[in-house]
C-alpha cells in the first residue's frame, strides 16, 4: 500500500546527530578489573571512601548477574571488550571556557547547546558531559550567587566532598541491580547539583550528555540534592554518532528531596537507534530513582524516550515522607527494530502518599515497546494513592506493544487505579485529515502529539515544542 | 470579466470512471458533471457504489481507478493527494465522521482552514483570528464553542458528528462539496438545523453533491438533478420529481431501469 511506504518514509528520517568529532582522545586500554578502577579513580584524584565505594561495588558487581527479566532480546555484552575511560585531551586546568578546544564547543554548537559566553542559552544553565567527562558548566557564578551548585560530579568529589560522601549511593546503592553496580564501579562523570534550604533554583538546569567514541561505554553519574522548600528544573538530553557496532550506555541518577522540596527532573532521550536492520546503536540500561525524604517533598520524572538500540529504564520514587508524590510522565517511542522496556516504580512508604503514572508508548516498524511498571503500598502507607495511565499506540502492522504493571498492596486503607489503552493510527483517520487538506506527514504528527500531549504539558515549555518535533522526524515515513 | 462560457464550465466531471478495491469492481462506468450553483442528489440502495464514489473524488487510498477520468475544474486530479484535492476545493462530507482522541477539534479546523487559505494564496490566521471566525461559522449549525476544545469528534453524537462536517464546510469555502448521508441517523430538528446550514453555505459558485436515502433532506434543498446509482452505474438522471417517484415506488422500480446515457 501507498501510505504504508510513505510512513516507513516519514519514521526512517536520517538521524541528525550521527557526526563523529575528530579529536585527540586519552583512553585507557579495554577491559575492567579493579586496576581499571583504580586508575579511573586516580586519574580523577579522588579520595579513599570514594575508591572504596568503586572497589566495592565492583566485588558486588562480579557476584550478580544480568538481568533478564525484561522484554528484550540483544546479543550478550562483553564486558572486557568496553574501554571504561575516555576524555578529550585538554589542558591539565581549564580555567575558562576560551581554553576548551574550539573543536568540542563547536560539537555543542551542533547539537544546539551552545555554550559559549556569546551564545549560550538564556535560560538554562548547562553541564555539557563528552564522553567521560563534563566539559563546561555554564552559569556557575550566577547560580552561586543563589547558594545554587551545579557543576559536574567530578568537581563536587574535589569540592563538596561532604555531600557526595553523605547521599553518592543513598537513593541507589551499589548493589541495587547489575548495572548500577557497573556503573558504581566506573562512573566518570555527570552533574551535581545542590539547591540550598529555601531557594527557587532562577533557572532550569540541564546536562547534555554526548557519547563520541564507538568503543568506550559511558557511565555517567547524576546527584541532586534538593534541600527543604527548595526547587529546581532539570532537563537531560543525549545524543551520540552513528556506529554499526553497540554503545553500552548505563547511568546512575539519585534524586533526594527534603520536607516541601520539589524536583522535577525531564529527559530528552535521543541516543542513536541503530540503523533500519538494527545494526549499532546504543544500549541504554539506566538506573534513575528518587527519594522523597521530606514531608510534603515531590519527586516528578519526565521522559521522551525516541532514541537508543535498547532502552532498559525504570526512573522511580520512593515515597519515604508523609504526604510526599511522585510523579512519572514518559512517553517511548520505538521504530524499526527498537526495543525498549521502561516504566516505573512507585514505592509508597510514608502515609498519603501519592503517585501519578502516566506512559504513552509508540512502537512504529519492527519495533518492541513495554511498559513495566510497579506501584507499591507498604504496610505504613495509610491513605495513600495511586493513579496510573498506560496507552500504546500501533503504527503499521508489524510493531508490538506490551504493558506489564505490577501491583503490590499491604496496605488496605490506599487507593490504586490503573488504565490501560491500545489504539492504531488508522488509515481512515489518516485519510480523514488529509481529506480536510492537512499533509500526511503533519496528519500522523498531529495524531501522535494528541496522544502524548497528557506527557508533553509536563516537560518544560521549550522542550515540549522540541519533543513535538522530535517524534514526527523520527516518524516521519511510517505510518500506513 | 470573466466570460459567461468560462462560468459555466463544469467544477467536476467523472467520466466513464471504473474503480476497484482489493481487485473488486465496484464502480462500473460512472459519469456525472456539476456545474458551479448545481446541487445534484445520488440515490441508490446500499452498496450501489455512492460512498465509494465519493471517496474516489476525495482520494481514498484504498480503491484504484481502472478506467475513465475525474477532472476538477478541467484538471485531472487522479494523481493528486487527497489533500492536494482538498486544499483546491473538494469537500467531502463523512457518512461516518472518523473519530480522533487526543487532537483537539479547534486546532483541527484550523489546519486545514490555513491549508486551502494557503492554495487560495490568502492569509493564514493565527490562533485569535481563526477563532473569530469559527464563531462566526458556530452559528450555521447551532454548534456550542465547546465543540472546539473536545477532540475531533471524540465522543460526539451522530448528529454532533454531522454538524462538525457542515462547520468544516463552511470554514474550507470547497468548490465542490459531497455530502455522503449527511441526513442519516439525525432527528427531525438536527437534519433542519444540517439543511440550513447547507443551504446557508451553498451559493452560485459552489456545486453540491447529496447521497442520501430520503427524500426529507430533499424536501429541504431542492436539488435541480436526481441521479439513481445501481451496481456501480448511473441508471437515470432526472430532475428533483425523479426522487419523489422513489419515493412512492422505492428502489425496485429501478430495476427496470437499463442504463440511460
Amino acid at each position: 500500500m501507498v501510505n504504508e511506504n510513505l510512513v516507513k518514509d516519514v519514521v526512517s528520517e536520517p538521524y541528525r546527530y550521527g557526526f563523529i568529532t575528530d579529536i585527540e582522545t586519552e583512553k585507557i586500554s579495554k577491559g575492567l578489573n579493579e586496576d581499571t578502577i583504580r586508575l579511573i579513580s586516580e586519574k580523577k584524584e579522588e579520595p579513599e571512601y570514594l575508591l572504596n565505594f568503586r572497589l566495592n561495588a565492583f566485588k558486588k558487581w562480579q557476584q550478580m548477574k544480568e538481568p533478564k527479566w525484561a522484554n528484550l532480546g540483544y546479543k550478550e555484552i562483553d564486558f572486557q571488550d568496553i574501554i571504561y575511560y575516555s576524555a578529550p585531551k585538554q589542558k591539565e586546568k581549564i580555567s575558562s571556557l576560551d581554553e576548551v578546544d574550539p573543536k568540542l564547543l563547536e560539537t555543542f554548537d551542533k547539537l544546539g547547546i551552545p555554550l559559549t559566553e556569546q551564545k549560550k542559552l538564556t535560560n538554562v544553565a548547562v553541564d555539557a558531559v563528552f564522553d567521560s567527562v563534563s566539559i563546561a558548566t555554564t552559569f556557575r557564578e550566577e547560580l552561586a550567587e543563589h547558594g545554587v551548585i551545579f557543576c559536574s560530579i567530578s568537581e563536587a568529589v574535589k569540592d563538596h566532598s561532604n555531600l557526595i560522601e553523605k547521599y553518592l549511593g543513598s537513593v541507589v546503592p551499589a548493589n541495587d541491580n547489575y548495572f548500577a553496580a557497573l556503573n558504581s564501579a566506573v562512573f566518570s562523570d555527570g552533574s551535581f547539583v545542590y539547591i540550598p534550604k529555601g531557594v527557587k533554583c532562577p533557572m532550569d538546569l540541564s546536562s547534555y550528555f554526548r557519547i563520541n567514541s564507538g568503543d568506550s561505554g559511558q557511565f555517567e553519574r547524576t546527584l541532586i540534592i534538593a534541600e527543604e522548600s527548595s526547587s529546581v528544573s532539570y532537563l537531560e538530553g543525549c545524543t551520540a554518532p552513528m556506529f554499526d557496532t553497540n554503545t553500552l550506555h548505563a547511568a546512575v541518577v539519585e534524586l533526594i528531596a527534603l520536607d516541601d522540596a520539589s524536583i522535577k527532573y525531564s529527559t530528552v532521550q535521543n541516543w542513536y537507534a541503530g540503523n533500519e536492520k538494527g545494526v549499532g546503536g546504543i544500549f541504554n540500561f539506566v538506573t534513575k530513582r528518587g527519594k522523597c525524604l521530606g514531608k510534603r517533598s515531590k519527586i516528578s520524572w519526565s521522559q521522551v524516550e525516541t532514541g537508543s538500540s535498547i532502552t532498559w529504564k525504570y526512573p522511580s520514587c520512593l515515597l519515604l515522607g508523609e504526604e510526599s508524590v511522585g510523579e512519572f510522565y514518559s512517553v517511548a517511542l520505538t521504530n524499526n527494530l527498537q526495543q525498549a522496556d521502561t516504566g516505573t516504580k512507585m514505592i509508597h512508604i510514608g502515609p498519603k502518599t501519592k503517585s501519578t503514572i502516566v506512559s504513552k508508548g509508540i512502537s512504529a516498524g519492527n519495533s518492541v515497546n513495554s511498559y513495566r511498571g510497579l506501584v507499591k503500598m507498604g504496610s505504613k502507607a495509610i491513605g495513600s494513592r495511586n493513579y496510573s495511565q498506560c496507552d500504546s499506540m500501533l503504527i503499521g502492522d508489524q510493531a508490538a506493544a506490551n504493558t506489564f504493571p505490577y501491583i503490590q498492596s499491604q496496605q488496605p486503607n490506599s487507593e490504586i487505579e490503573h488504565e490501560a489503552s491500545t489504539c492504531r493510527i488508522s488509515e481512515d483517520q489518516l485519510f480523514y485529515l488529509q481529506s480536510r487538506g492537512i499533509e500526511f506527514e503533519e496528519a500522523v504528527s498531529m495524531m501522535v502529539s494528541g496522544f502524548c500531549r497528557d506527557v508533553f504539558s509536563q516537560l518544560p515549555m521549550e522542550f515540549a515544542a522540541e519533543a513535538d518535533k522530535l517524534l514526527a522526524l523520527k516518524l516521519e515515513g511510517s505510518v500506513g | 470579466m470573466q466570460s459567461k462560457t468560462k462560468e459555466f464550465d463544469p467544477i467536476l466531471e467523472v467520466n466513464d470512471l471504473f474503480a476497484s478495491t482489493e481487485n473488486l469492481p465496484i464502480l462500473k462506468g460512472v459519469t456525472i458533471s456539476v456545474n458551479p450553483g448545481e446541487i445534484h442528489a445520488i440515490m441508490g440502495r446500499n452498496g450501489c457504489g455512492k460512498s465509494t464514489l465519493s471517496k474516489i473524488i476525495a482520494g481514498h487510498p484504498s480503491y484504484t481507478i481502472t478506467k475513465g477520468e475525474i477532472k476538477f475544474t478541467g484538471e485531472d486530479i487522479q494523481s493528486l493527494e487527497p489533500e492536494e484535492r482538498a486544499q483546491a476545493g473538494i469537500f467531502l462530507g463523512f457518512q461516518y465522521p472518523i473519530e480522533i482522541p487526543g487532537v483537539s477539534n479547534l486546532e483541527f479546523l484550523r489546519v486545514a482552514t490555513n491549508a486551502r487559505r494557503k492554495f487560495l494564496k490568502k492569509e493564514e490566521l493565527d490562533t485569535f483570528d481563526f477563532e473569530d471566525l469559527v464563531r462566526e461559522k458556530l452559528d450555521l449549525v447551532k454548534m456550542d464553542s465547546a465543540f472546539l476544545s473536545r477532540s475531533i469528534n471524540q465522543g460526539f453524537s451522530g448528529g454532533e458528528k454531522k454538524r462538525n462536517e457542515i462547520l468544516q464546510m463552511a470554514l474550507l469555502e470547497p468548490k465542490i462539496a459531497i455530502l455522503d448521508e449527511t441526513d442519516s441517523g439525525l432527528d427531525i430538528d438536527a437534519l433542519r438545523i444540517v439543511a440550513s446550514g447547507i443551504k446557508k453555505i451553498s451559493n452560485e459558485s459552489i456545486g453540491i453533491i447529496l447521497i442520501t436515502h430520503y427524500q426529507r433532506l430533499l424536501d429541504e434543498i431542492k436539488p435541480d438533478f436526481v441521479h439513481v446509482m445501481s451496481d456501480g452505474q448511473i441508471i437515470k438522471t432526472g430532475e428533483s420529481d425523479l426522487a419523489l417517484e422513489l419515493e412512492k415506488h422505492g428502489y425496485e422500480w429501478t430495476d427496470n431501469f437499463s442504463k440511460e446515457q
